[in-house]
């Protein structure tokens, strides 16, 4: 059963396709990341499934229910978390959790005890009466999240949620995020940060010019653009000439910090040690990692450019 | 949910926004008395009435007008923060109906008004304003005065959703100064040359700021021809205008954020 299904959807602003055959399925509980640079149209993604825009083609439900013609029904059962924390600065946070939750039809002793709930979930429960305004930048972000969570939303979207956060405040959200999908939401994250997407999601859609590019779990994705790379920090006593020399053809080198990069496609491992055990180089350090999301990603936007 | 209740639940959050931070609400009004005083004692003594009569009762209905028709404002530029921090969309997405955040933004503003309005009346009385009228035309004023507050209300929704950045809320800001001046609300249109005096008498804040006097039992300024007998019609006729012009805009622009 998927959550979130989205089928050819296609929106036209004018002469720009911001949606141009945008495909995506969802299954319940997980973290799906969707990944694309500025303008690809995550945004325009996230507003038609929660009903916020009209799409001009294709076919898209939430939790089971059209956003076309059953739009109430997805609003029931979805929250949004866009850019900005959209939420009441001149309230305390427990004001626009109770506000919130009244807007969602509980009672006003409902969305108070739903408020502290939440409050103590998300470590606010201490500036609960504080005006949002003296809240840093990752407090604020957990409170707009605790606001979509009220009802406990099959579906939770969070548009760039870490834009513009410090690391401490990213990796508070960061755990919000994975609390929200423990407790058994389905997530759909868009953002520009790749390692926020290798992080938390467990299926990436990369997403370019209105369409999704390519699809899997991140270390498919690496895979796809090409094997495992071996660096190599090669020492002073040693020369950095001789050991590329010695090694496969592609090497890649940086002389600054005297590091030669190989990539494992035919080669393995230990023929890449074999060989420098032959050439009596006794390296200072060596790696061995998978190329990064951002690797994968500027790869397949390349591709893409190229067509 | 109700449209109804969701829209009381926004005017709730208005409310509590006064709670929070009453210097905002207490400013307003303090403007509005300045004003008041500025044009009551600053410039009231070099302006004389067509037709005789107190300045300060003139000026009173007129800066009552006045500052219901400056309510544009604050209910445009509130729209256009909601929509500005991402507010708006959160509302849209949420399962209340389509008008609640119109009418939380009347039931918040018509509050604030029929507030500010009341603190003015007080005001006026202490320098020296008199209603001489019954107290039957004196609440029929009120009314007109809040009815054009509601009308305006509308065409704030409209700006707000229309243009929403925050350089278009400097505009409105800007151009209330020229439009508010530009009617009778302060000096009479008899002393202005023939062309603008037309303009100002026709403008809609004039017709409720000339219903107002009459009703009230204070100096209009005005002498004879539809303007005066029919002042009270106009004051209902102006806004109820505005309203059919600018309700279905607003409608329309609340749709065409789903464009």
């Amino acid at each position: 059963m998927h959550t979130l299904i989205a089928e050819g959807l296609r929106k036209r602003y004018g002469d720009l396709s911001a949606l141009d055959g945008f495909d995506l399925h969802v299954p319940a509980g997980v973290i799906h990341g969707l990944l694309g640079p500025n303008g690809a149209g995550k945004t325009t993604a996230v507003k038609a499934l929660t009903t916020l825009i009209d799409i001009s083609e294709g076919r898209a439900s939430v939790a089971g229910f059209d956003v076309r013609t059953q739009g109430a029904e997805v609003r029931r059962r979805i929250g949004l978390i866009g850019q900005n924390a959209a939420v009441d600065e001149v309230l305390g946070g427990r004001q626009n959790l109770i506000m919130f939750g009244r807007l969602y039809g509980l009672t006003r002793a409902e969305a108070a005890s739903r408020a502290d709930e939440l409050l103590a979930v998300f470590e606010l429960t201490e500036a609960a009466g504080r005006a949002v305004s003296t809240y840093s930048g990752g407090m604020r972000r957990r409170l707009d999240i605790a606001a979509g969570l009220i009802l406990t939303p099959a579906a939770l979207f969070l548009d760039e949620p870490t834009t513009g956060l410090d690391p401490r405040a990213r990796n508070e959200v960061w755990n919000s995020i994975r609390e929200v999908a423990g407790r058994g939401t389905t997530v759909l994250l868009t953002t520009q940060y790749l390692d926020e997407a290798d992080q938390l999601a467990s299926q990436i859609s990369v997403m370019n010019h209105g369409k999704i590019i390519a699809e899997g779990t991140p270390d498919a994705l690496k895979r796809q653009v090409g094997g495992d790379r071996v660096t190599v920090t090669v020492g002073l006593r040693d020369s950095l000439d001789a050991v590329v020399h010695g090694l496969p053809a592609g090497a890649a080198v940086d002389a600054e910090t005297r590091t030669v990069t190989v990539e494992l496609t035919g080669e393995s491992l230990a023929g890449v040690v074999r060989a420098l055990d032959e050439m009596n180089v006794v390296p200072e350090d060596l790696q061995l990692r998978r190329p990064t999301l951002d690797e994968v990603f500027l790869t397949l936007t390349e591709k893409e450019a190229v067509r | 949910m109700t449209t109804v209740r969701a829209g009381w639940i926004l005017t709730q959050r208005e409310l509590a926004h006064w709670v929070r931070e009453p210097w905002a609400p207490i400013f307003g009004v303090l403007f509005s008395i300045m004003l008041l005083l500025v044009f009551g004692f600053l410039f009231g003594g070099a302006i004389t009435l067509p037709g005789g009569g107190d300045y300060i009762d003139y000026l009173l209905p007129g800066m009552l007008a006045l500052s219901m028709m400056f309510g544009v404002e604050t209910t445009a530029t509130a729209m256009a923060n909601d929509a500005r921090k991402g507010i708006t969309d959160r509302f849209r997405s949420m399962p209340i109906g389509s008008a609640s955040v119109a009418l939380g933004r009347v039931g918040a503003d018509m509050t604030n008004s029929a507030v500010e309005l009341f603190v003015m009346v007080v005001g006026g009385l202490l320098v020296g304003w008199r209603i001489t009228s019954d107290p039957a035309s004196a609440a029929l004023a009120v009314l007109l005065l809040l009815l054009l507050r509601f009308a305006v209300l509308w065409i704030g929704i409209f700006l707000g959703l229309s243009f929403r950045g925050s350089g278009a809320t400097v505009a409105v800001q800007v151009l209330v100064w020229p439009i508010g001046f530009l009617s009778t609300a302060i000096v009479s249109a008899e002393t202005m040359p023939a062309w603008l005096g037309a303009i100002a008498a026709w403008n809609p804040l004039s017709a409720t700021a000339t219903a107002a006097r009459q009703l009230f039992g204070n100096p209009t300024g005005v002498t004879g021809g539809v303007l005066e007998d029919g002042a009270v019609w106009l004051a209902l006729a102006w806004p109820l205008v505005l309203v059919a012009i600018f309700v279905p805009l607003s409608a329309r622009a609340y749709r065409r954020l789903r464009a």
